[in-house]
């Protein structure tokens, strides 16, 4: 029940081989990576930023808002700030539950909510100069239906 | 004096990513960030932009004390 946010780059599987290790209980662990795209040349460097103790807050809630809906045993979420270059590794989700389906569910889940909603503030740069990435009024009116 | 904090393309529009600013309340702060700077204040009020105060969003107004963390958010774009 962890959530990491950290400008030092990270080993996926380092990661999920502590992640998986003495689960005597466990049946399932899934994970998710999520790697820099560097656009055909277009991103040199993705920047991110994220609000301290707000952001890490926010995915903790969502975290155990999963972990309670699909009855998991541990989800740890490890994500990227400052600079990335591509190929780099931006984003890692692991969970952890007693059979495959709620492990997948909720992994896919938690991937769905970082991307789309998760507190971060995003900044391509490349050859033409760097430009902020901003949902779009689509995503933004899709993301209100849950506000209430 | 309320600590304030820009993130996303704001801090870019106003040039500074924190400051300390004297303000009462919410609606005051956005007054005086306005005088200062339109460019930031017509940011402030576009679409999507949010207002945290002590790491909670808020959507009406609530006076700040000496204490205080406003945050402005731009829309968030996920990770």
């Amino acid at each position: 029940m962890t959530v990491r946010l950290q400008s030092e780059p990270f080993e996926p599987g380092v990661l999920l081989t502590r992640f998986s290790a003495g689960r005597g209980e466990t049946g399932a662990v899934v994970s998710f990576t999520g790697l820099t795209r560097a656009e055909h040349g277009q991103t040199t460097t993705l920047e991110l930023e994220a609000y301290p103790g707000f952001t890490d807050a926010e995915i903790g809630r969502i975290g155990e808002a999963a972990a309670t809906r699909w009855g998991l045993q541990d989800w740890l979420v490890v994500h990227r700030v400052g600079p990335i270059a591509p190929g780099e590794a931006v984003v890692f989700v692991a969970t952890a539950s007693a059979h495959r389906r709620e492990a997948f569910e909720a992994c896919d889940h938690l991937m769905d909510y970082l991307k789309s909603r998760a507190p971060f503030w995003k900044k391509e740069h490349g050859p033409d100069g760097a430009r902020w990435i901003e949902p779009t009024d689509r995503d933004r009116t899709d993301a209100e239906r849950w506000e209430t | 004096m309320a600590r304030v904090m820009l993130f996303g393309r704001l801090a870019d529009i106003a040039g500074w990513r924190e400051t300390e600013i004297d303000a009462s309340s919410l609606s005051g702060l956005r007054d005086t960030l306005t005088a200062t700077d339109a460019a930031l204040g017509e940011a402030l009020a576009g679409p999507g932009v949010q207002a945290a105060v002590d790491k909670v969003i808020v959507r009406a107004d609530v006076a700040l004390t000496a204490g205080s963390e406003v945050a402005f958010l731009p829309p968030m774009s996920g990770g």
